[in-house]
């Protein structure tokens, strides 16, 4: 048995349950049973965070207990190091945020709508590719050009079906009910959702599913030779994230701003009645601007597997909750709003993890989306809307 | 076969074939294959295959929709068309409504003496359980139906009252030792002031942020619960809730409890009839305050908010603190039906007010006709009473639910019973107003 | 001397509101007199609708005050209340450009609905009201009747429990004024009432404002494009231009002020001819 001496919660990673970044630990870990001290989870937490040991400490088995809990050693740190890592966990965190967040923010500017299923269409799209990713037999030992066609393919087959879920999802659940009663949509959305969460559930098992590293090593921007001691590290997955996003974001600004796409998407945004007017196929462009959301919530679910290597089924409700509030706080309906949103509550995020408390990191999101809606519902980026009588 | 009809059936195999190849994309890998923790790999996935489940996925989706599109959508004859003319017309909705009340209410009174007749005091008890969950269902959508039916407020936390309300009685009793019926108003005061705090910063918002919004606090109140170890017990809940009283006799073995009293043998399915009645008055005391509202000023402000606000600021309303007393009230409600959700259970944790219960809830007022009571009643009687007794299928339970949701709203978006009653009539033979006359909320 | 300048209800001063860059009104000031019809006119795009939002409260003006002097001499700085003290203390009710009823409420609801706020007294905020008290039902059954006197009066008593949203066009528009008129107002802002009503109708309408102005004791406030109906009924008239001032008098004055002409207008000179034909001139 072995309790941790260092403040673990500290080294939280992006946000997530309190064991990550542990890697120190894992080379002198007896091998058989290790026992956890987490205050203040619930059951399916703790589930989580069983799967995360069992990947972080490369075990077998991991008992983890609500009942105690160890005080942190060290108090606040303030030194350059701790900030360091924790900008690097949020902006990545930010950006897989900042992907799911555009598709809330692209339905919404064109339907007006809160699209309730996009987080589980994020949690689909983690599934696809995991199941890719297994069914492929892609590991981390295989070479390293192989591994990247390979990711490279697993993504665009995973964009591709996950785009069709969310195309299934808005024919069947929203096209029925456009220009009808306005809470019948909602509710669809959160019946949806529920359909998407248990479907999984029973398809693929309630038990989360911890995947090997993929992407493992990184680069050390300090190897704790400072004060305080605190080795930073830059991992190769973030990096790969970052970049992924990056790249994505201007390809799809670009694709708004200059095709006829976007222009039809925005025509549709200003008025949905005169755009099919003058010909342009409404249907249609909803139905791809759910496409799209989609897609990139696939993307962001396979950098959410590969960043922290274990999903279950109900990932996409904190999550959605999370882009949604970015959309919000960036302004929704602006797509540069969406990526700035999802980066700054990423941050957000991480360093109330990193400087406050673990347990209450999504009373923090949660807090700044009341805040955001009550005092600047138009967000940071969005146009102001004024109620015309 | 004319050259018509078989341009139809051309086109409608077409549209199947369509529909079958999105189910294959849809299915080949989320239904296909599983993911699993395999034995004997050291704890890394393996893949279990399931092509048949795909193929009978596939297939029922091929054949569903040749036979809507030949049948339905692209016959002359639509045999929905014949359906909906042997369905009852929704004018005999509304009258259904007037008779449907009170024999609900008198089936609901006798009930638990025709179980116990038919049943026996032991085999009754699962279905008194039962009944018990569905009118503490009834009761919170009675509640939330004013929020949402009448006020037009979308609350999508209402949770977060029930929880106040329950976690109020069990922290009362726990730590000042005090009894259910001094809890229980304390417990409905104490969820109102809450309603009224969490409302007023955010009842001016647009509909769909108001919910978001609501979603949020709800779950914030769930996680404070879940992490203040010290005062909630944190995810272990707090256990040992006292039970209620019979005015001051207790459902106990001896001299002085309530069998005795009575002069009856002891039974502990005495208790469970008891609560039923209790949450059945509680119900209707929640009915009876609803439908009073209604006729008075404050009711019809709620309404006319839900059509349009800026129509009702402009008559002189204010328009916060309508919202207000809406909020106050259901969440009132919310907070007795948790109070009562705490002392029948014996013991609560955070794990009972999560955001699907909200939803839920929710549900049940929109599938059942916002603003609609009985509607109310029907949608929870369905879905809660229906899904308890097919428990075999727990796993399918919320899948079903789901569909279930998203079927009714888009075969029904304005719920099942969905004419509303005038609040005040000058010739007295006001006839019911369909709901699609009923505009948009702009709350 | 005119009522306007001698006894206004309303004085509107150096009102300035401006959205974003667009200034929809630039220091505007004129005054309603009381017991009149006023007419306040203009273009399309002119300001109209949004002099009316700051005088009701719906807009909060960038300058200017506006104050409502009440018979009982108290007066209230419209710019400063919320938009529901305006109708309730202030007496200021209001008709929308585009009708907004209670679509699903009957015709008695929606007057109802108007009367709220001296209902919700009678009903001791509520709970009297629950408890059944005497007072109330006296109080509703008041409220009942000037309901439906004033649905006798635009002649849709039969309608009284038929759904608002089931009425035609013409129809609607007299039970948004009615409802206005069943919140007690001392002034009454009425955003295009005669706009798609047909010539009967429209007369309809001129004898509905003639009565409310001589029986009812209320000032009058409207906004019209139908220059029939302006000339006809009302007492003074304000032309708006580009949110400013362009013109203000009596019909007679205004219709031959050369600026409205060309500025409202803006047609060409051969055109004016035609058009002061139309104008009644
Ligand atoms: N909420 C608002 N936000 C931005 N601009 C506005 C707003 N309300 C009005 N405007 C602008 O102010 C100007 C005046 O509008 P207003 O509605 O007052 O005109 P109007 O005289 O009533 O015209 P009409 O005869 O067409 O009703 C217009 O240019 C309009 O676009
Ligand atoms: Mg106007």
């Amino acid at each position: 048995m072995l309790r941790f001496k260092e403040p673990f919660e500290r080294r939280s990673k992006g946000g997530w349950p309190v064991i990550s970044g542990t890697e120190k630990f894992s080379h002198n870990l007896p091998q058989e049973k290790i026992l956890v001290f987490i205050r203040g989870s619930s059951k399916r937490e703790l589930s989580q965070k069983r799967g995360l040991a069992t990947t972080f400490f490369n075990v077998q088995k991991c008992t983890l207990t609500t009942k105690r809990w160890l005080e942190p050693s060290g108090g606040l740190n303030n030194d350059m190091e701790y900030f360091l890592q924790q900008l690097i966990n949020g902006v990545t965190l930010g950006s897989i945020y900042g992907l799911i967040a555009i598709g809330y923010t692209m339905v919404y500017g064109i339907i007006g709508m809160i699209n309730f299923a996009h987080g589980d269409i994020f949690m689909v799209g983690a599934f696809i590719s995991l199941i890719l990713i297994v069914a492929l037999g892609v590991t981390a030992s295989m070479p390293l050009a192989l591994l990247i066609l390979a990711l490279i393919a697993i993504l665009i087959v995973s964009m591709a079906l996950t785009s069709v879920w969310g195309w299934t999802v808005e024919r069947i659940a929203y096209r029925p009910l456009r220009g009808s009663f306005r809470l019948a949509p909602l509710i669809t959305a959160i019946g949806a959702s529920i359909v998407l969460q248990n479907f999984v559930q029973i398809s693929q098992g309630a038990r989360n599913k911890p995947l090997q590293p993929l992407i493992p090593g990184g680069f050390t921007l300090s190897d704790g030779s400072g004060d305080s001691g605190f080795v930073v590290q830059l991992s190769y997955s973030q990096i790969l994230i970052i970049v992924v996003t990056t790249v994505l974001m201007i390809g799809f600004t670009t694709l708004i701003n200059k095709t006829s796409l976007g222009r039809a998407q925005r025509s549709c945004e200003q008025d949905r009645k005169m755009a099919s007017l003058l010909g342009i196929n409404v249907d249609r462009t909803i139905s791809l601007t759910f496409v799209m959301g989609a897609s990139l919530a696939s993307v962001a679910g396979l950098m959410f597997l590969i960043y922290y290597g274990v999903i279950d089924f109900y990932i996409g409700f904190l999550a959605g909750v999370k882009a949604f509030t970015a959309a919000v706080l960036g302004g929704i309906g602006s797509l540069p709003g969406a990526m700035l949103g999802g980066l700054l509550i990423g941050l957000i995020e991480t360093f109330w993890s990193g400087y406050f408390s673990v347990e209450y990191k999504d009373v923090a999101a949660f807090s700044i989306l009341a805040i955001v809606l009550i005092f600047m519902p138009e967000g940071l980026l969005g146009k102001p809307e004024v109620e015309k009588v | 076969m004319s050259a018509q009809s078989e341009s139809r059936f051309v086109s409608a195999v077409k549209d199947s074939v369509a529909g079958g190849l999105i189910a294959l994309a849809l299915f080949s890998l989320m239904l296909g294959m599983k993911a699993e923790v395999a034995s004997g790999m050291g704890g890394q996935l393996g893949i279990e295959y399931r092509w048949g489940a795909v193929a009978i996925a596939v297939a029922i989706v091929f054949f569903g929709r040749l036979l809507l599109n030949l049948f339905v959508w692209k016959s002359d004859k639509p045999v929905t068309g014949i359906m909906s003319g042997m369905m009852p017309k929704a004018s005999s909705f509304s009258g259904l409504g007037k008779f449907a009340m009170p024999v609900f209410l008198v089936l609901a009174v006798v009930l638990p003496f025709l179980l116990m007749s038919y049943y026996g005091a032991s085999g009754s008890r699962r279905y008194l359980d039962l009944a018990i969950l569905v009118t503490t269902y009834v009761m919170l959508g009675w509640g939330l139906n004013i929020v949402v039916g009448l006020a037009g407020l979308l609350d999508l936390g209402y949770v977060a009252f029930y929880a106040v309300g329950a976690y109020s009685y069990a922290l009362l009793a726990h730590y000042f030792g005090l009894s259910f019926w001094i809890c229980l108003p304390l417990a409905g005061i104490l969820a109102a002031l809450w309603g009224i705090m969490l409302g007023f910063p955010v009842l001016r918002l647009r509909g769909d942020y108001l919910a978001i919004v609501t979603l949020a606090f709800g779950e914030i109140i769930r996680v404070v619960l879940l992490n203040w170890y010290d005062f909630t017990g944190g995810p272990d809940g707090i256990s040992g809730i006292p039970r209620p009283s019979f005015f001051g006799l207790e459902f106990e073995r001896g001299d002085d409890g309530f069998a005795a009293f009575f002069g009856l043998d002891y039974s502990s399915i005495h208790r469970i009839i008891f609560l039923y009645y209790l949450i059945l008055a509680m119900a209707l005391v929640t009915n009876f305050v609803t439908m009073r509202l209604r006729k008075l000023p404050v009711g019809r402000a709620w309404e006319a908010l839900r059509e349009d606000e800026i129509a009702c600021r402009s008559l002189g309303i204010n328009t916060t603190n309508t919202k207000l007393t809406a909020f106050a009230l259901g969440a009132m409600f919310g907070g007795f039906a948790g109070s009562f959700f705490a002392t029948r259970q014996g013991f609560i944790s955070p794990e009972s007010f999560t955001f699907m219960e909200s939803a839920v809830i929710l549900a049940i007022v929109v599938l059942g006709g916002l603003g609609s009571q009985i509607g109310v009643v029907i949608a929870a009687v369905v879905m809660i009473g229906g899904f308890e007794l097919i428990r075999e299928f727990a796993e399918y339970r919320m899948l079903v639910f789901g569909l279930l949701m998203v079927g009714i709203m888009v075969w029904k978006p304005r719920g099942l019973i969905s004419t509303r009653t005038p609040s005040i009539s000058l010739s007295g033979k006001a006839k019911g107003i369909s709901a699609d006359l009923v505009q948009e909320g702009h709350g | 001397m005119s009522s306007w300048t001698n006894n206004p209800i309303l004085t509107i001063e150096h009102l300035t509101m401006r959205f974003g860059g667009l200034v929809a009104i630039g220091d505007l000031s004129f005054n309603v007199g009381r017991g009149d019809i006023t007419a306040l006119i203009g273009p399309n795009g002119a300001g109209k609708t949004t002099v009316f939002n700051c005088v009701t409260g719906f807009y909060k003006p960038t300058e200017g005050r506006i104050v409502m002097h009440r018979a009982n001499k108290e007066e209230y700085l419209l710019e400063r209340m919320p938009d529901f003290k305006i109708s309730a203390k202030a007496k200021v009710a209001r008709t929308f450009q585009n009708i907004r009823l209670f679509g699903g409420m009957t015709l008695l609801e929606n007057l109802m609905v108007a009367q709220h706020n001296p209902l919700m007294v009678a009903s001791g905020f509520t709970i009297g009201g629950v408890l059944g008290l005497s007072s109330f039902h006296k109080a509703e059954k008041e409220a009942v009747d000037r309901a439906r006197f004033w649905l006798d009066r635009i002649g849709l008593l039969e309608r009284a429990d038929a759904p608002a949203a089931d009425l035609p066009y013409g129809d609607q528009r007299r039970l948004e004024i009615a409802r206005a008129m069943c919140s007690g107002p001392e002034l009454l802002c009425l955003d295009e009432p005669a706009a798609g009503l047909n010539p009967k109708e429209s007369s309809e309408l001129n004898a509905l404002l003639q009565y409310i102005r001589a029986e009812q004791g209320t000032s009058i406030l409207l906004i019209e494009h139908d220059m029939s109906v302006v000339m006809e009924i009302s007492d003074h008239v304000v032309v708006l231009d580009y949110g400013e001032k362009i013109s203000d008098g009596t019909p007679d004055e205004v219709k031959n002020d050369p600026k409205v002409i060309a500025a409202y207008l803006g047609v060409p000179d051969e055109e004016v001819d035609q058009v002061e034909q139309e104008v009644g001139l």
